[in-house]
């Protein structure tokens, strides 16, 4: 007779953290396929349409590549902040005061034009960084709950946004809409041939992956995180101070915030506009590009390029299906739920042994 | 005096503004009273706007609309429920994945809706010889909706079943010490999943009365945060239905004059405030000393039990 037996296991293995996540992934596909019919189209015709217009094509590729830069950014350093157990919700709106900064950097700073670029990525960077370090402060010295504050931020981002493109920042050039003016030439970031991706910010998103995979594996920062991610009463015994670490680690998490940002303004649509525009959702989607890499720093790259190909799919449905582009956050949020709902039962070894 | 009736205008306008608020964050507290955060009533919320305007619409009946909104609110807190109770998973992360789900699902069937007007709505009403007292006449039985009374209700009704109960201290134990309540032979996954419903429940309604109510048309996203200040009220009102009605009421006025401000200031700044006071208002209760030891939440907040040893 078959006996069913369970063991706990202390660690699963990377093969079955691998397969496991994969299924959780087809698992939401599948039940997104209801809502497919539910809309009266045949969800295989759909996914075998959205796999040729993704993937299977040299254009569809160049665009996922595309969406996956501020992915990367943002996912890489919500990695970084979730490793010490730092909720941060917030990236959205360091993304758009990101974008901020470098719009300040690009059209008022009146600097001459071979400091344009970089004024741009460094006040990116600092609008990010400075928006991520409110919640830090108010979370270390007020013992302020930072998932409410990151996310209130976000909204106070946008509206702060919403003034300026409404207001002050409002461009002539523009007639009724609420854009700033366009970027001048030297402001634009170059792009790679004919195609979207606009290489400097790539760059910068895979240098991100670079530092923050060595400031967890060979800094003292580093085993700090870890430590407090642990267990913050561990690292209080231990003598590490909650603030400088996390305080650091905000910085730079809000600032690769920040330069996705100032990547999406520079790069992609050379002026200021409304903040569902500048940011299709990255900061959210974000959570879940470093939710699925598991704390390790380099698999974003993988998991910002899933997550990019899903945005794009989300065009092609929108295109194709004429559904509404927040089926991609259907998609993250069921690929999300299956994620976590398996990670408990990774813990546990499941086999089938014969009895007589 | 002018200014006088302002005041009161404004007070008057808190109830309805502050009403969905209320019915979010009395729901939360129990939630989180049993030991269960539910970072999704933002999700639970937009759920609950939407099948609440959908079902009034067509049925032309606003009652039904919040009894679905409701049900809709209920069963999306219990996948929470369930993941965080049976699945025992990061709280966290679940009640945000709801949050998402909610806000792209209703964004994808909602398309349609949008834009719509709705043509039933409840009456507002006055209620007679009340509305004659002094001061609090005109502010709350003065042109009101009965939601409105329908919230201050639920917050009696849930302030007593919490503390003047058998009910109130089982609900209590499981949130704060779940072995104990165990040992004593509570069944606590039944209790967090009734309360966790609750909390579902009660979003819903608030969702509901978004749609239904407050603005009656269907917008993506319409609930623009407000189960997130929900989840801030939660915690201000120091887990207590009573001070919940003080809360909601005080983001309520916030929420007025973030509209009747705009001939002066840009009304993207006004939008801010509610906001911005969600950020600071914590921080100034924290500086309290008094205040902050009071500010626990209860102690099994956001940690499974097992019986397992870990």
């Amino acid at each position: 007779m078959l006996r069913l037996k369970i063991e706990k296991r202390l660690t699963p293995t990377w093969k079955v953290v691998f397969s496991v996540t994969v299924l959780s992934i087809f698992l939401a596909f599948f039940v997104i396929g209801f809502i497919f019919l539910g809309y009266g189209i045949n969800p295989v015709k759909a996914y075998i349409e959205i796999l040729i217009e993704t993937v299977g094509n040299f254009y569809g590729i160049t665009q996922i590549l595309w969406q996956s830069i501020p992915l990367l950014l943002c996912g890489v350093g919500l990695l970084l902040a979730f490793k010490a157990s730092f909720w941060n919700i917030g990236a959205e709106g360091q993304l758009l005061m990101g974008s901020l900064g470098a719009t300040w950097a690009a059209l008022f700073s009146g600097l001459p034009d071979f400091l344009l670029i970089p004024m741009i990525f460094i006040l990116g960077f600092a609008g990010g960084a400075i928006w991520g370090l409110v919640s830090t402060v108010l979370k270390a010295k007020f013992k302020v709950n930072e998932v409410i504050t990151t996310l209130m931020m976000n909204y106070i981002a946008m509206n702060i946004i919403l003034y300026l493109i409404h207001g002050p920042w409002k461009g002539e050039e523009m007639k009724g809409f609420a854009y700033t003016n366009s970027f001048p030439q030297p402001a634009w970031l170059p792009t790679l041939g004919m195609s979207y991706i606009h290489w400097p910010t790539l760059i910068m998103g895979l240098v991100a992956v670079a530092v923050i995979y060595l400031i967890i594996s060979r800094t003292k920062l580093g085993y700090e995180v870890k430590v407090i991610g642990q267990s913050q009463k561990a690292a209080k015994y231990a003598g590490i101070s909650y603030f400088q670490t996390i305080f650091w680690v905000m910085l730079i998490s809000g600032g690769c915030a920040g330069l996705a940002g100032a990547g999406e303004v520079a790069g992609v649509h050379h002026m200021l506009r409304h903040p569902d525009q500048i940011s299709l959702g990255y900061g959210y989607t974000g959570i879940i590009v470093a939710w699925l890499a598991r704390g390790n720093p380099i698999v974003t790259i993988l998991t910002s390029l899933l997550f990019g190909a899903i945005y794009v799919a989300g065009d092609v449905m929108q295109l194709s299906f004429g559904l509404p582009f927040q089926i991609v956050n259907v998609f993250t949020g069921m690929i999300l739920f299956f994620l976590i709902s398996s990670d408990h039962l990774m813990r546990y070894k499941i086999s089938f042994r014969r009895e007589e | 005096m002018e200014w006088q009736l302002w005041i009161i205008e404004t007070l008057r306008r808190a109830l309805a503004y502050g009403t969905p608020l209320l019915l979010g964050t009395l729901g939360e507290i129990y939630t989180e009273r049993s030991g269960i955060l539910n970072l999704g009533v933002e999700g639970m919320m937009i759920l609950g706007a939407f099948t609440g305007f959908v079902t009034t619409f067509v049925t032309g009946n606003p009652w039904i609309g919040f009894l679905m909104g409701a049900l809709v609110g209920g069963a999306a807190s219990l996948i929470h429920a369930f993941l965080s109770i049976n699945l025992r998973v990061i709280q966290v992360v679940s009640g945000l994945a709801l949050t998402l789900f909610g806000l792209g699902l209703t964004g994808v069937l909602g398309r349609g809706w949008e834009g719509q007007p709705l043509k039933v709505s409840l009456e507002m009403f006055s209620v007679p010889y009340l509305k004659e007292i002094p001061i609090l006449g005109p502010i709350v039985f003065t042109e009101q909706n009965v939601l409105v009374y329908i919230g201050i209700g639920f917050a009696l009704l849930l302030w007593i079943v919490l503390f003047k109960t058998s009910w109130g201290i089982t609900i209590r134990s499981v949130g704060e010490d779940p072995a104990t309540a165990d040992a004593l032979g509570i069944n606590i996954p039944l209790v967090r999943y009734l309360c966790t419903f609750i909390g579902g429940v009660l979003a819903g309604i608030g969702g509901a009365y978004l749609s239904i109510i407050y603005r009656p048309s269907w917008t993506q996203g319409m609930t623009s945060g407000m189960g997130w200040i929900v989840i801030a009220l939660t915690i201000f009102s120091l887990w207590h239905p009573l001070m919940a009605i003080v809360g909601s009421y005080i983001f309520g006025s916030l929420f007025y004059l973030s509209f009747r401000l705009q001939p002066w200031v840009a009304p993207e700044l006004l939008t801010i405030m509610p906001y911005l006071f969600t950020i600071l208002a914590p921080m100034f209760l924290n500086v309290h000393r008094t205040l902050r030891r009071r500010m626990g939440a209860p102690a099994a907040l956001g940690i499974p039990y097992s019986r397992e040893e870990e």
